[in-house]
């Protein structure tokens, strides 16, 4: 009550010094995508109004978290605890190199899917909320690269969960319930590792704030069981990531929703495993990454080489694709394990490729199952007639995706493996050379099969059989606009790679050494 | 469950427990209550009015659709939050005001429209869940 209230001193337990505009935008994703998801609710009825709205909302995404990219590279990182509440008791967001950067690229590549939804979602699919759970599945990926407090990374985990399930099943086919099982129990479990580990170091260490305890780990601990927690967070994430041996989730569940649905789990989810431990392992517990860097090795090394054989293996083109991303994960995972700044770096400039270059292909994987009737390689054929414009962007990011130059996966493969040989893991350096020539046969083994041949199985050779999907000229326009966006922006980082590299530099250093996190952090506590 | 005294009684308890809700979603910041058990409170007020007249009444009762007053709640969560940026504090202080109504001081805060919004995403979703329940069971 205003007349009654007691002299209390809020300046020990309250922030209040003024906050920048500019630091505002740290919440920025949070406010659009909550607001427009929660207006697209309302509108569910309207499927007209759900493109313009969704699409309009996720553009205003990419603005902001450009803002705040722009925003951490000239002037450090920026945190904002909600509610005034001073750090560590108020859930902090804290955006430094790394996480604005993910942000960004992440935006990026929800509008592209946003803008392929539109034709690729029916009235249906909109009427049942492809927009908001998209818009939903945005706040928890962006958040859970922006927030500062580890539990608050646990509730955007599940936030994105939810809406990923929602994603999943829409549409309600047989395949689909299935996928969406499997996917569910798997990622629960992740989950419930993650709670259980977090649960741990809050018991602990008496912290949930990021900021905090690092500092607290930079300092002799005592008999706490770190190893343990660190273990369990190793389990957690690389679960979520698709890490070896725990990924056999991923190929069984990413090919089963819409084209739409799968390129941005394909693109994005794995990556927030990926950088979830990142940040914990590099920035919290750098001493149980010394102790876990060889197990980390062996993980990555496991991961790559079961992606690269099971993408071999695979006739379903969708399903290959995911062990393309598996073998990904194991190269994030490779950079992790170094630790160092060079290893980081590729390890982040890679997650960054792997985004742009998972979700193109899961874009132009589904259009050539459309044309081709079919995601099954061996009915799949003489795509190449139908439309020459599909093969060039597939080959193009095939090759990306093989690490081949002059695309993106190049330089950032290059990164990891100089920083392997200087740490001396020949093995390691070798597997993820070899990663290339798998995914490269592979993918071209799925690019001869459904572009190159006259048509599918069984057809004599020189022979021609026309597809028999089609696609009209709008849609193509809308359809493969986003395809060649993706593309081109590999292209470019594979040509112009030196600030994208000083970018992942930037990130890993922030890692390495996050005194300019901390100072964000505390810098306003007296 | 279609007895004639649950049916009798049922519209009764209904209205009588969604003022109960409301009641305990406003004391809720000082005292024990709040948005989220008042949407529990409200939901089930609902259910019981399903279950003994069928959902068609229910939904006729709610005039919109749970998903839509859901989204609602969704809404004035993220709008309670909006003041904060406009006064440079850091999203979601609390912030309060205090009307005088007919001679009684009256406490507005952004607290209070972010338990509402969160008291309407509970009877939202607990709504839609509860009624779709009920009605796969015919």
């Amino acid at each position: 009550m205003a007349g009654t209230a007691e002299a209390v001193d809020l300046a020990a337990a309250m922030i209040t010094a003024p906050v920048a505009a500019a630091d505002a935008l740290v919440i920025a994703p949070t406010l659009i995508t909550v607001l427009f998801g929660a207006v697209l609710l309302l509108f569910r009825k309207r499927a007209v109004l759900q493109f313009p709205i969704g699409i309009f909302a996720l553009a205003l995404l990419v603005v902001a978290c450009a803002g705040i990219l722009a925003r951490v590279l000239t002037a450090g990182p920026i945190a904002m605890a909600m509610g005034s509440w001073l750090p560590p008791f108020g859930i902090n967001f804290t955006a430094d190199v790394l996480g604005a950067s993910f942000a960004f690229f992440a935006s990026l590549v929800a509008l592209t899917v946003g803008v392929f939804a539109t034709r690729d979602i029916d009235g249906l699919g909109r009427r049942y909320g492809f927009f908001p759970f998209l818009l939903l599945m945005m706040t928890g990926i962006c958040n859970a690269f922006l927030t500062g407090d580890i539990f608050n990374l646990y509730v955007w985990f599940e936030v994105m969960l939810i809406a990923s399930f929602g994603l999943m099943v829409l549409g309600n086919g047989k395949a689909q319930l299935d996928g969406a099982v499997r996917y569910a129990l798997l990622n629960l479990l992740a989950a419930g590792f993650f709670l259980i580990a977090t649960g741990y170091l809050y018991g602990a260490l008496g912290t949930l704030n990021m900021a905090d305890i690092a500092l607290r780990l930079r300092e002799p601990t005592g008999d706490l069981p770190m190893k343990t927690i660190a273990m369990l967070y190793i389990l957690g994430f690389g679960m979520k990531a698709a890490a070896f041996p725990l990924a056999f989730w991923l190929p069984a569940s990413y090919h089963t929703p819409s084209p739409a649905a799968g390129a941005i789990f394909a693109g994005l989810l794995t990556k927030v495993g990926a950088y979830a431990l990142m940040r914990t392992m590099i920035m919290l517990m750098p001493a149980e990454h010394q102790v876990y860097a060889d197990m980390l090795s062996w993980l990555a090394i496991g991961t790559i080489l079961l992606g690269s054989f099971g993408a071999m293996a695979e006739s379903d083109l969708r399903r290959m694709l995911g062990y393309i991303v598996i073998s990904g994960i194991g190269i994030i995972f490779a950079g992790i394990a170094l630790g160092s700044q060079g290893g980081l770096s590729g390890a982040i400039l890679y997650a960054i490729h792997s985004m742009l270059v998972m979700t193109a292909l899961y874009f132009a994987a589904g259009i050539a199952a459309h044309l081709g009737g079919s995601q099954e390689l061996r009915h799949l054929g003489g795509l190449y007639g139908a439309s020459p414009l599909l093969a060039g962007l597939m080959l193009a990011l095939v090759f990306s995706a093989a690490a081949l130059p002059p695309f993106s996966g190049f330089w950032a493969k290059v990164v990891v493996v100089q920083a392997a040989l200087a740490d001396q893991r020949w093995l390691l350096a070798g597997v993820v050379l070899s990663a290339s020539a798998f995914t490269a046969l592979a993918a071209g083994r799925a690019f001869a099969h459904a572009f190159w041949r006259g048509g599918p199985l069984g057809t004599p050779d020189g022979a021609e059989k026309a597809v028999p999907g089609e696609l009209s000229p709008f849609d193509q326009r809308v359809l493969y606009g986003p395809i060649i966006a993706l593309a081109g922006l590999t292209l470019v980082i594979g040509l112009y790679p030196a600030p994208f590299l000083r970018l992942a530099e930037a990130g890993a250093a922030g890692l390495l050494d996050p005194t300019p996190y901390f100072n964000a952090v505390f810098g306003g506590a007296p | 469950m279609s007895t004639v005294i649950f049916r009798a009684i049922a519209p009764y308890l209904t209205a009588l427990m969604v003022l109960f809700s409301v009641f305990v979603l406003l004391r809720g910041h000082n005292n024990p209550g709040g948005g989220f058990i008042g949407g529990l409170i409200a939901a089930s007020a609902f259910a019981i009015y399903g279950i003994a007249y069928g959902v068609p009444p229910v939904r006729r009762a709610l005039r919109f659709h749970p998903m839509q007053i859901a989204g609602t709640g969704l809404l004035f969560t993220v709008l309670a939050g909006i003041p904060s940026l406009f006064a440079s504090v850091p999203f979601l202080t609390g912030m309060w005001a205090y009307p005088t109504v007919f001679g009684m001081e009256i406490a507005v805060s952004t607290p209070l429209v972010f338990d509402i919004g969160v008291y309407l995403v509970v009877l939202g979703t607990i709504s839609s869940i509860a009624l779709s329940l009920e009605e796969k069971e015919r």
